[in-house]
């Protein structure tokens, strides 16, 4: 096979990974009544459905604290974990790293399905709790694969330095190790959030009656019929998802550029 | 307390709140969920503990059930037949293509932050009655009423390919890009065909990142209940779906419990198997 059929090829395998979250976009903007094809114009009428709609405002709001807390909670244990993982030698290793990322190792509808079942017998039904619970549990092995990867390529000895000229651990870390911490930290909470905002899969299970997600808002409208709003809705999703990786990206980038790194 | 001692204790103490929380929501639940699948789902009031086989006897016995989980295999080895296919030369092409490489591959990581539910319902929009490609068939004439192309075996496979295929090029492309170049151009060099050297040199090489690709593909496809929902017509189940109308539809949890052991045994049998022969780093590679 030439190099130019290879080429073609991959154009169409990337036209069809993009092509159909494209005509999401497109049609979100389309005028027609009923949101089909052809196009009659660009309005943004769909948006201002969208804005107007409370069902899906609840649920953006709902995404959005659980997203914030997820990625809180799932950070913090993630990075501190990360830490021990990197920093120090001890017997087991393999088997800590293992049980820490086994989550993703796990069928997610069997962790879901174990959740609900231990924390209901436990006292806590289905609720928010159970839906944090969750996204923490299943986000967590994501952050921790990220912030090793990045934690790996921070040099240790800026650390002794200070130590040796006389910083107290505590201050060494929140003055020197944090600093170096923060684009891990920042990947870490970003990838947490992103998958707790688009989880469906597990937050199907666990979220109470009443009470829906982004996600689970797009679910129970497909049931009725694929309205314009629902492409609506999607964009939307897609520019928080994608845009802020990006906007994170860029930030990133613009601070090593200002520190000269 | 020594300085040595604390150097030691302090990992265990930065680790602990991760190892609490696995434990706690993971572990433990997992093992109370086996002990739940011997109980039994009473009409009236809570499930009757103790311990009955009758669960396990129906999961393992009942044709329908053995069906479905047979039926989902199925579904998964095309699904991760056609990711390789796919995923394959496009792996290629972006670790051979000169220059751009870095937006070549994250073009291909956008997926990712892209909501699964949207990829997956975007293909109502061009396969759907009203949709892209129904238009441009009656617009040119082709036919005269939409045909029914969604909710079939068919779109299911085509959503998990899409959705999944990401996770492939990605091992793929760890696993091509660590190949050095040189090594082609030797096996050319001693007389080979560039097909040769590809299939006797490069191919070889890049099998654990296939193989490690094949079986996030598989996995994955086979656990997943809402492309069949979203994309699948009512005979369409595959067997995470039976254990969501269990649990959710049913409230039949004891038999939800042992359903998603089923499934949790199938697919661990394969990870364990796959671990025997390859080992887990390359799929944290892929990952990382």
């Amino acid at each position: 096979m030439g190099w130019a059929a290879i080429r073609a090829y991959t154009i169409l395998v990337y036209l069809f990974m993009f092509l159909p979250v494209v005509v999401v976009v497109l049609l979100s903007f389309n005028q027609n009544q009923f949101g089909s094809f052809p196009m009659t114009g660009v309005s943004l009428r769909w948006f201002e459905a969208l804005w107007n709609n409370d069902a899906v405002m609840r649920a953006f709001r709902t995404s959005l604290v659980l997203g914030l807390l997820t990625a809180l909670i799932s950070t913090t244990l993630g990075v501190l974990a990360s830490l021990a993982l990197v920093r120090y030698t001890m017997r087991g290793k393999n088997l800590i790293t293992t049980i820490l990322i086994a989550p993703i190792l796990v069928p997610e509808v069997v962790l879901a399905v174990a959740l609900l079942l231990f924390l209901n017998w436990l006292g806590i039904g289905k609720s928010f709790a159970l839906l944090l619970a969750g996204h923490v549990i299943f986000t967590l092995p994501f952050v921790i694969l990220v912030v090793q990867a990045r934690l790996v390529s921070i040099r240790r000895d800026v650390e002794e330095a200070a130590l040796s000229l006389g910083a107290s651990p505590i201050q060494t870390f929140f003055s020197v190790t944090l600093p170096l911490l923060m684009p891990a930290v920042a990947a870490g909470a970003l990838f947490a959030f992103t998958i707790s905002f688009d989880d469906i899969t597990g937050t199907l299970f666990w979220k109470p009656g009443g009470v829906e997600t982004v996600p689970t808002q797009i679910f129970s409208m497909l049931r009725n019929s694929i309205s314009p709003e629902i492409n609506a809705l999607g964009t939307v999703m897609i520019v928080i998802t994608v845009g802020l990786p990006l906007l994170g990206a860029a930030i990133a980038r613009q601070i090593s550029i200002k520190r000269g790194i | 307390m020594s300085v040595e001692a604390r150097e030691k204790r302090q990992p265990w103490i930065l680790l602990s709140p991760a190892l609490v929380a696995v434990t706690l929501l993971l572990l433990v639940p997992l093992l109370f969920i086996v002990v739940y699948s011997f109980w039994l789902r009473s009409a009236v009031g809570p499930d009757i503990q103790g311990f009955h086989p009758d669960n396990w006897q129906r999961a393992l016995t009942d044709p329908f059930y053995r069906y479905i989980l047979l039926n989902t295999l199925k579904i998964a080895a095309i699904t991760t037949f056609f990711c390789a296919l796919l995923g394959y030369p496009a792996a290629y092409f972006i670790t051979r293509s000169s220059g751009n490489k870095l937006i070549l591959l994250l073009l291909l990581m956008l997926p990712f932050w892209i909501s699964y539910i949207i990829r997956t319902m975007s293909w109502i929009n061009i396969l759907g009655s009203s949709g892209a490609l129904n238009t441009l068939l009656i617009s040119t004439g082709v036919t005269s009423s939409p045909i029914q192309m969604l909710y079939n075996e068919a779109t299911v496979i085509l959503g998990l390919v899409h959705f999944l295929l990401p996770f492939m090029v990605l091992n793929i492309y760890v696993s091509l890009d660590g190949i050095d170049t040189n090594l082609e151009d030797a096996a050319t060099s001693l007389g080979a065909t560039r097909w040769q050297a590809f299939s006797q040199v490069t191919l070889p090489l890049s099998l654990p990142g296939l193989a490690a690709g094949g079986l996030l593909c598989f996995v994955l496809g086979a656990g997943t209940y809402i492309t069949p929902l979203i994309l699948g017509g009512p005979r369409d189940a595959m067997f995470a779906n039976l254990v969501f109308e269990a649990i959710i539809t049913q409230l039949n949890w004891p038999m939800g419990s042992a359903l998603s052991l089923l499934l949790l045994l199938v697919l661990g049998a394969l990870v364990a198997i796959y671990n025997r022969f390859l080992g887990m780093s390359q799929l944290t590679k892929g990952l990382g």
